[in-house]
């Protein structure tokens, strides 16, 4: 088979498989419609055209062949091109498009973006957006773990595991001063502990690092206060969130504008709900910290709290003997300061239906929370994230 | 969390399954406090079984410490959120609810309806596809309740539900919603909703909520919830032509060049041509990428990659339009102006534009009125203070691309910033470009001369052979030719006689004639230069100005003037034709060399003498010539 029948028959291929028209295909190669149809009827071309063409064909191919017809997505149900209905898009699509919209706004926008990952269930769906939405690039931008010290051993082996199987650059941040002082909960309570080794935390390593715009997976149906809060979140330089001076956020223009030394908290995930997050992971099957599923762990009960005892800096009171019982966590933070709920769900379906059927909201089970209703807010305005 | 649905324990495979499927919805809710806009949200929020037990109980002991509704559960503070607005007993900000049925997901934007914060419900009726307007049935339409049909008409939502609350303070009557349904109706014919649905009800009690009332047995329409799970909004985006607005190009290696953007109207599909603007380069797509694998088709609010089947220069702040249908590019233009800053708006200040996804500076150059947004009358007015709607002209540095924002809100729409505060001070609807001009697009031509000669190996270039009649030209230009044309090069000649019997025919040998005649051929002669030819024009061409045109048509290096300087005795000896004997004996007027002059050229490329070598030879010169100079290589 001559070079010229090659073309001529892996082009007529290429459009039988991509339904393009021969015509176009030849525009494409040999910039001239009816080229291949002169070279399939004998016609002659110089050895250079010949090759670009080829050259051509074979991108095209790889194009075609990547474009693999399993993985299509798109709801195929004999719509013709002229009736021009919206491809159906589910809520969960929605909000996906939404989220990956507001993510590449930050990185072409940001000039050091991050984003801040706390290894929970809603971070592991902020991190599975972000791929997606630079696919086939990586994230433009690093993930960064403020790290307590006192999260579960199992987040840590989790975080290490997957962000380097998705071969991202990690960064892990901790408040080196709050960790000589061996601050913790135990021994400083668990207010301090929490805005040495979080808020104060997070302080630090943007400034370290001088990053513009972080990344958080905050929700705002997780509460009250946040229901207002902007995706686009601005912090004066001391990292302050004043509640009366956010700016109005119209259609999907976000005005990014800071001056030097602000910075942008983002929430990418400001429309999604506890239910939206979990039937994500369900479809999109993320992976998440086993702790999610229910296991036999041994716990102490604190007043009316059960503890998981995860490494020997737990102290145990006198006569308090860890238990074995059947937890899960609802959500992830400081082991010593969130609360495992019994439970037999060991399956992504059968936490939705727990949740579903369950009496009690997601922020329960933190500490942080237990206040007055205003503390959220209050602690926001002090740089909590 | 509890779902009414019997599912969720029986199968929740199948729950989830059908929960997968379920549509999404942005609505926006309008009213004041006293309208019970907070209790209707509650309740929708009560009544989806959203609430779980311990925000229930929350929710009963707040009710007895700060509720209005005595020993009754007060829905409104469910849904009122921060410190100072609780105190304040108001809403001063725009929250976001959520809820969802088994059919949709509802994003409910909550803003006050208070005349100082208009600016907040423009900022949730811009995300918003449906608008509830409540109005107290006691008080019917009032100002506040033409203010915000305005406001949100203004932001572009077609879809309305008049809410008529509080039925059961009026008795049900059905005479009362009746009067206030004709009210509103008449009222809103000055604004452009598309859809209308005014419904009885009352929030405290439930009445046409969730289920038809039966203390309204008279209203014949549907209550709120299944019509908000119903109402069709989708439509609405994907029959306008194919936009998308450029946000980041995404370049992981040098095999891969997408663009990423959200659709903001209309479908497209691999092989759909497209244009670019504002550079208005026009391609193909190729593929439609994403991180699930190559789509066939993407429609409005999709997030996705694409292709295109050529390299064109594409960045953030360029618009990927329909080439059937683009957007326009203007950098003058008519606006509605929302002001959202305490700083009144200067005319003439240069603020930032902010489109879908491009910053420019921008000045408002005049304020042409103001609108009153109780009364939609318009008022003159210099400036525009905080929560002032006018409509003004702007002008930009450099042109945008947009759509009118009655045609597409995601192309249409623009927030103006502080330059100095990056505060966001204003919002914008485009209306129409001030210059109808820029509008026209050019054919941009995507295929030019260099292209053209480097599929062709070759520079374009003109081969102006010039010389008596028989002094050799057309012999010598026809054996260049087919030495080329051995070579696998593109010519074409234009030859005097060829052409004055064609395209010429009309010309005579008049001076006048002769001009036009070289006129014409040189513009020929320049097409097929600019079709990447060699193209071998021998004419006797006897005036030396017209020779400079020719020249002049074409780029340096381009025109070659190859002169034949065959003597004229050699010429007159050869007289192929039998020309110089008839003009010799006076039957041919005009005849260069004996009647009329021949301008020797001064400055010839290449002079050829083929008295002194054969035809053969001096081709031979050209081709080596043309070699030498690189007009050969590709």
């Amino acid at each position: 088979m001559s070079t010229i029948d090659d073309l001529v028959t892996r082009a007529e291929n290429l459009a039988e498989r991509k339904k393009l028209s021969v015509t176009t295909i030849s525009r494409k190669l040999l910039n001239d419609g009816k080229g291949l149809a002169r070279l399939k009827a004998g016609g002659q071309c110089t050895l250079k055209t010949l090759e670009a063409a080829l050259e051509k064909l074979k991108e095209l191919e790889t194009a075609a062949r990547q474009a693999d017809p399993a993985k299509i997505a798109s709801v195929k149900n004999g719509r013709g091109r002229t009736s021009h209905q919206t491809p159906h898009m589910t809520h969960l699509k929605r909000l996906e498009a939404e989220s990956i919209h507001i993510m590449r706004e930050v990185a072409a926008e940001a000039e050091k973006p991050v984003m801040l990952y706390s290894v929970g269930k809603d971070s592991a769906v902020m991190l599975h957006l972000a791929l997606k939405a630079f696919y086939p690039s990586k994230p433009p931008f690093p993930v960064m773990h403020v790290d307590t010290t006192w999260k579960f051993r199992e987040m840590i082996a989790f975080r290490d595991d997957w962000i380097n199987k998705l071969g991202l650059d990690l960064i892990v941040y901790i408040n080196e001063e709050g960790a000589r002082q061996n601050v913790g909960p135990f021994t400083h309570g668990s207010q301090i502990h929490t805005d040495m080794m979080k808020t104060q935390a997070l302080k630090q390593a943007l400034d370290k690092y001088k990053f513009d715009v972080a990344f958080g997976g905050a929700r705002r149906d997780e509460e009250k206060s946040r229901a207002k809060e902007r995706i686009f979140s601005f912090r004066s330089e001391q990292h302050r969130w004043d509640p009366k001076n956010q700016r109005p956020e119209l259609w999907d223009i976000y005005n990014a504008n800071i001056q030097k030394g602000e910075s942008i908290r983002v929430f990418p995930l400001s429309n999604w709900t506890e239910l939206d997050i979990w039937q994500y992971i369900y479809k999109e099957n993320i992976p998440i910290v086993p702790l999610y599923f229910a296991k036999e762990r041994p716990v102490v009960t604190r007043d009316g709290t059960m503890i998981m005892v995860d490494d020997e800096r737990l102290p145990l009171k006198p006569g308090e003997k860890p238990e074995m019982k059947r937890v899960r966590f609802r959500t992830l933070g400081c082991y010593p300061l969130t609360g495992a709920i019994e439970s037999s769900a060991s399956t992504l379906p059968e936490i939705i239906q727990e949740m579903l059927l369950t009496k009690s909201s997601e922020r329960q089970g933190r500490m942080i929370d237990h206040d007055q209703s205003a503390s959220m807010e209050k602690k926001k305005q002090e740089g909590y994230f | 969390m509890s779902h009414k649905s019997d599912l969720i324990e029986e199968d929740i495979l199948a729950y989830l399954q059908a929960h997968e499927d379920k549509s999404y919805l942005r609505f926006i809710t309008c009213g004041s406090v006293d309208d019970g806009k907070s209790t209707l949200i509650g309740r929708l929020l009560y009544d989806s079984k959203l609430i779980y037990e311990d925000q229930l109980s929350a929710l009963e002991s707040d009710s007895k410490k700060q509720g209005t509704q005595g020993e009754k559960i007060d829905f409104a503070l469910l849904v009122d959120g921060l410190a100072a607005e609780r105190e304040q007993g108001i809403t001063i900000d725009v929250a976001y609810r959520f809820f969802s049925t088994d059919r949709r997901k509802f994003i409910v934007a909550d803003t006050p309806g208070h005349e100082q914060y208009t600016r907040n419900m423009a900022t949730g009726a811009s995300t918003a596809d449906v608008a509830i307007i409540l109005i107290d049935a006691r008080k019917g339409v009032l100002t506040q309740t033409r203010r915000h049909s305005f406001i949100v008409s203004l932001l572009g939502i077609k879809h309305v539900i008049v809410a008529i609350n509080k039925m059961d303070l009026v008795d049900y009557a059905q005479s009362v919603f009746e009067n206030i349904e004709a009210d509103y109706r008449e009222f809103a014919k000055q604004l452009a909703f598309e859809n209308i649905l005014c419904i009885p009800m009352s929030a405290l009690e439930g009445d046409n909520i969730t289920n038809k009332s039966h203390l309204t047995d008279w209203y014949q329409g549907p209550a709120l919830l299944p019509y908000l799970e119903s109402v069709d909004v989708s439509s609405d985006l994907s029959d306008k032509p194919f936009r998308m607005p450029v946000q980041w190009v995404n370049r992981p290696n040098l095999d891969f060049r997408g663009f990423s953007g959200t659709i903001a109207g209309g479908v497209i599909q691999p092989g759909d041509d497209i244009v670019v603007l504002p550079s208005a380069t026009r391609s193909s797509v190729s593929r439609i990428v994403t991180y699930d694998g190559d789509l066939e088709e993407a429609g409005p609010n999709q997030a996705v990659t694409l292709t295109l089947a050529d390299e064109i220069d594409i960045s953030r702040g360029d618009v990927i339009c329909a080439a059937r249908a683009p957007a326009e590019q203007t950098d003058q233009f008519a606006a509605h102006l929302l002001w959202m800053h305490d700083d009144a708006l200067l005319p003439g200040r240069q603020y930032l534009l902010k489109t879908a996804n491009r910053t420019v500076p921008a000045t408002v150059t005049g304020l042409k009125h103001k609108i009153n947004v109780n009364t939609l009358v318009k008022e003159s007015g210099k400036t525009l203070e905080l929560n002032e709607i006018g409509v003004c002209n702007l002008s930009t540095t450099q042109p945008i691309v947009f759509d009118p924002y009655n045609d597409n809100r995601k192309t249409g729409g623009f927030i103006l910033i502080d330059k100095r505060t990056n505060t966001t001070i204003g919002a914008g609807m485009i209306d129409f470009s001030l210059r109808r001009a820029q509008n026209v697009h050019w054919q941009h031509i995507e295929i030019d001369k260099a292209a053209r000669a480097r599929q062709k190996h070759q520079k374009p270039c003109m081969l102006w052979f010039t010389g008596l009649s028989g002094s050799g030209k057309s012999t010598v230009a026809n054996l260049v030719e087919k030495r080329l044309h051995d070579m696998g090069r593109h010519t074409y000649s234009l030859d005097g006689d060829n052409i004055r019997h064609g395209l010429n025919k009309d010309l005579g040998f008049t001076d006048a004639d002769r001009v036009e005649n070289i006129r014409r051929v040189g513009e020929t002669a320049k097409l097929m230069v600019d079709a990447g030819m060699v193209v071998l024009v021998s004419f006797i061409s006897p005036f030396a100005s017209e020779r400079r045109l020719a020249r002049s048509l074409v780029e340096e290096n381009e025109f070659l003037e190859v002169y034949i300087s065959t003597p004229l005795e050699i010429c007159e000896q050869r007289d192929v034709k039998g020309l110089y004997a008839k003009a010799r004996r006076g039957e041919i007027k005009n005849f260069t060399g004996i009647d009329s002059e021949y301008e020797a050229p001064e400055k010839a490329e290449i002079e050829l003498d083929t008295s002194t070598m054969t035809a053969a030879e001096a081709a031979e010169e050209i081709v080596h010539y043309l070699e030498a100079s690189g007009y050969l290589e590709g």
